[in-house]
């Protein structure tokens, strides 16, 4: 029978002096299982007995789960004021629960609790919001200073860390950003074809994926996908290097975190961003044109002859330019999130997560405000 | 053979990373309730020792019997089983940063045991209590100190009150009282629990104080150069490389004594 096995204990008087006596049984380990001590709290509270005392023959194994079950059984003694006279339990029993009772560091403040008053909260929140907008500014305000080190070369950075974070922001975005420009570019003609073709107009497909690409589509497709791939990466890493102290160690050597991690991201995002643009254009005019001469009745030369004439060169620039922007911006918010990680490795993902959503934002809010003042200047 | 199989044996390993061989020929065997040390200079292997032994590396050759079961060629299922019975401690404590030292201690016992989330934070707390860290239960690893997190990864380490502890430089980073209260806490633990306890460590004072038996890996040769009671080698090695870490390198140094 498996009876004996089963952790439990039986509570009886010792004869005479008023003692509650405890029989264990069984084998107590943590696999089996703990009995509940609710029966003990109540004989002691109903019966307090002048002390508690164990009966041990009929234990068998036992592990931390005995020792667990008798700190809570000398907890309920000590709330009750009764003496519990350990001597009968095993020696190892006894030596653990005497390493467990020496209490020799206790910390100076207990953690906050999470559950606050609402309104603690709400203040909290506000508060933190309030320093986390200080902390936003201060870094910018120390990226603007690295920049300006930067360009007058006294920035502490090596030449070939820029080297590969030029490589892996160029080279390495090029695979996703032919799929994604062509694929674009296809769209636009599929859109404007259907709508076009019903005037007649076939043509001006070629003008529609042009300008669209030029001024819009190529500079924000390579900002999504460079804030998708590059700017969360920025995050992860230096979000990591926080974790494992190794942005302590820059500090403490004298070097300007912002000058060694962030300046070459930044920069290697708005050195590669306007080439990247430019291709993303050039590929997705690509798309257009195969939607063009492949679904509508229009010959290459006729496609290419009618974009060349859309194109400004202004609204190449317009593009161009803007995407230089998008790069300084996705960088920023990338080392931004990865600067302000916590120490921990949920931070680090949370950090890279909050890297691509603010990189995106940017980048949207950005392209109105270009808008709005190449509305106003006319371009 | 009638006794019953060794908790930890090692036979014939052969280690590396990629192509380069770390150790040839290790073997060892650990006792029931023995403390087992494994010594040696910085960078001899000490520690790829431990990782193959616990399976997140493959030997190039040999086998690791836990009570004699081939940890080796196992399935993964018997593996688990294994690692079940097993408590590591990883050099660099390996806590995880985003759970509570609590939720730390607790996880294993989640994931191993049926008790209730009180029996769990009942036990989690005792462990935390046996390490000296009581009262820090709700503090994430970032917010506590070194030595803390080596102590709280111990705790860790013992919470289902495993068979088998694998410490990895346990008391590196700690004071020396901290240090010698370690020591004490693993004989403690293996006493009153029955555990048998492998330690990897260079510290002398810990090594003379609580190995049973050990190992001496060398780094130049990549082999165990010597064994056996740490006590007995420091007082009859004749191997000056040996003598010479056991003493610090006063003794078996050019002038001293040497091998012959
Ligand atoms: N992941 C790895 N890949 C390749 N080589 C490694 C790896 N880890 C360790 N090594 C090499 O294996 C050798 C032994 O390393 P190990 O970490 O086991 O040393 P150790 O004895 O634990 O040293 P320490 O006392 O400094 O911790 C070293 O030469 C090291 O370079
Ligand atoms: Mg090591």
């Amino acid at each position: 029978m498996e009876l004996t096995e089963q952790a439990t204990f039986a509570v009886g008087s010792d004869a005479g002096n008023g003692a509650l006596s405890i029989r264990l049984s069984g084998a107590w380990t943590l696999r089996r299982g703990l009995p509940s001590a609710e029966r003990i709290e109540h004989e002691i509270a109903a019966r307090r007995p002048s002390a508690v005392v164990f009966e041990v023959h009929e234990l068998g194994a036992w592990d931390s789960a005995l020792v667990t079950f008798l700190r809570h059984i000398e907890a309920l003694c000590t709330r009750h004021h009764v003496a519990m006279h350990r001597e009968a339990l095993p020696a190892g029993v006894q030596r653990l629960l005497a390493l467990a009772g020496a209490v020799r560091e206790q910390p100076s403040v207990r953690r906050v609790s999470s559950r606050m008053p609402r309104v603690a909260r709400l203040g909290t929140a506000a508060l933190d919001l309030a320093a986390n907008g200080v902390r936003t500014v201060t870094f910018i305000g120390d990226v603007t200073l690295a920049t300006g080190r930067f360009v007058r070369g006294t920035a502490r950075f090596r030449f070939r860390d820029l080297a590969v974070l030029v490589q892996e922001c160029g080279a390495r975005a090029l695979p996703i950003v032919t799929l994604i420009s062509v694929l674009v570019g296809m769209i636009l003609a599929f859109v404007g074809a259907v709508q076009l073709e019903r005037f007649g107009a076939q043509i001006y497909v070629a003008d529609l994926v042009g300008v669209a690409m030029v001024r819009e589509m190529g500079c924000i497709m390579t900002g999504i996908i460079m804030a998708g791939r590059t700017g969360s990466g920025f995050a992860a890493q230096i979000g990591t290097m926080q974790v494992t102290q190794e942005v302590d160690a820059l500090t403490t050597l004298g070097i300007p975190a912002v000058d060694f991690l962030v300046l070459p991201r930044i920069v290697a995002l708005c050195v590669m961003m306007p080439v990247l643009c430019v291709y993303a254009d050039v590929l997705g005019i690509g798309g257009g044109a195969m939607v063009g001469t492949g679904m509508l009745d229009l010959t290459l030369p006729q496609y290419v002859h009618e974009t060349a004439s859309a194109i400004t060169f202004t609204s190449l620039a317009a593009g161009v330019g803007k995407s230089v922007v998008f790069g300084a911006l996705v960088g920023i918010a990338g080392c931004l999130r990865g600067m302000q990680a916590g120490r921990s490795s949920a931070a680090v993902g949370d950090a890279a997560t909050s890297a691509v959503v603010t990189g995106i934002v940017l980048i949207i809010a950005a392209d109105g405000v270009f808008a709005v003042l190449f509305n106003m200047l006319g371009i | 053979m009638t006794a019953t199989p060794p908790p930890l044996a090692v036979h014939g390993l052969t280690l590396g990373y990629g192509d380069r061989v770390v150790l040839k020929d290790v073997a060892f065997t650990v006792k029931r309730g023995e403390i087992f040390i494994i010594m040696g200079g910085s960078g001899s292997g000490k520690s790829t020792v431990l990782r193959h032994v616990i399976g997140l590396g493959e030997p190039v050759k040999g086998a690791v019997f836990y009570g004699g079961v081939d940890f080796t060629t196992a399935t993964a299922d018997e593996r688990n089983a294994i690692l079940r019975r097993i408590g590591v401690l990883f050099q660099s404590g390996a806590l995880w940063t985003s759970m509570t030292l609590l939720e730390n201690v607790a996880l294993p016992l989640e994931e191993y045991t049926d008790l209730t989330p009180g029996e769990i934070r009942d036990v989690a707390s005792l462990k935390l209590d046996l390490v000296g860290l009581p009262g820090f239960e709700d503090y994430y690893p970032s917010e506590v100190s070194g030595g803390m997190q080596k102590r709280a990864a111990l705790a860790r380490a013992i919470a289902l009150d495993p068979d088998v502890l694998l410490f990895d430089e346990p008391s590196a980073g700690l004071d020396p009282v901290s240090s010698r209260h370690l020591d004490d806490l693993i004989l403690q633990l293996r006493d009153s629990l029955g555990a048998t306890i492998v330690v990897v460590t260079h510290e002398l004072a810990s090594i003379l104080a609580i190995g049973d038996d050990s190992i001496f890996l060398d780094a130049d040769t990549r082999t165990a150069i010597a064994g056996g009671s740490p006590k007995e080698l420091l007082a009859q090695s004749t191997d000056p490389r040996v003598l010479r870490f056991l003493t610090r390198g006063a003794e078996g140094a050019p002038g001293g004594r040497t091998n012959g």
